[in-house]
């Protein structure tokens, strides 16, 4: 088996891990922050009920507890692939997190914000499609 | 306006922060086990790295950020808008941790950033 044929049997179902994880937290902060209310609005002095509210909320938690999963599969991928291909090639994510926040937040999405994510996906599948790692460790073949 | 100065953050700081992680990950180097103990190892090793603790700050301005716009943005619109990170990725790859960008991947990030900026259109 090739050096690149390894890599990819490994770094491809982290990442299809990783496309489900991040968007599904984002979606929970997105849920939590919706019901905090608008916060750059306001100054610092709101700091403090802002946060404790922030805080309290359990879909923050499971939105961090996601990205936390996330984080530590991203930074596994880390340790063997190259950042400028782990980066787009866990994006696909971009694609999910339409389709999770139309279905679990009722967003309605555009066909023009629709169009605009399917552009970020053909971007997104041009970039993922090279090699793995390009910095040459001496493990490479 | 408060919508791209926080964009700002969540681009640039959260990229930032990415990029100083990856650093500190190629120090540590290839993880082959994945059994309970290395893992942990892995993880304790990592918090020992300057360049790792300067990720998680960059990371958590970008990550506030995300939360103060997600209180008053859509999910659908402030997610695909961050991927402009990947303009910010690619340069910072290049410059910080000497990756070699392909033309072919320019190619795409070119396509990213046009589809960002549809979907920049579509906000309401």
């Amino acid at each position: 088996m090739t050096q690149t044929r390894r890599l990819q049997l490994k770094t491809i179902p982290m990442i299809l891990i990783s496309i489900i994880l991040g968007p599904l937290g984002n979606v929970f902060l997105g849920k939590a922050m919706k019901s905090v209310g608008p916060v750059a609005s306001g100054g610092i002095h709101d700091l403090i009920p802002i946060a404790s509210r922030v805080l309290t909320s359990g879909y923050i938690w499971l939105g961090i507890a996601c990205l936390l999963g996330f984080f530590i599969v991203h930074m596994l991928l880390l340790t063997w692939a190259d950042y400028s291909y782990v980066q787009p090639a866990t994006s696909l994510s971009y694609l999910s997190i339409s389709i999770l926040s139309y279905l679990l937040l009722g967003e309605t999405i555009s066909p023009l914000r629709w169009l605009g994510v399917t552009v970020i996906c053909l971007g997104v599948f041009l970039v993922g499609r090279t090699s793995p790692s390009t910095t040459g460790a001496p493990h490479r073949a | 306006m408060r919508e791209v100065i926080l964009f700002f953050f969540i681009i640039v700081a959260g990229t930032g922060g990415e990029l100083c992680v990856s650093r500190a990950m190629k120090s540590i180097g290839e993880v082959h086990d994945f059994s309970p103990k290395s893992i942990l190892s892995f993880v304790l090793q990592s918090l020992r790295l300057p360049w790792m603790w300067m990720g998680i700050a960059l990371m958590s301005l970008g990550f506030f950020s995300l939360l103060a716009i997600l209180s008053f943005q859509e999910v659908s619109f402030v997610v695909p808008v961050s991927a402009l990170s990947y303009a910010a990725g690619a340069f910072g790859a290049k410059a910080f941790l000497s990756e070699r960008i392909s033309q072919n991947r320019w190619i795409g990030i070119a396509i990213v950033c046009l589809g960002v900026t549809i979907v920049w259109w579509s906000r309401k």
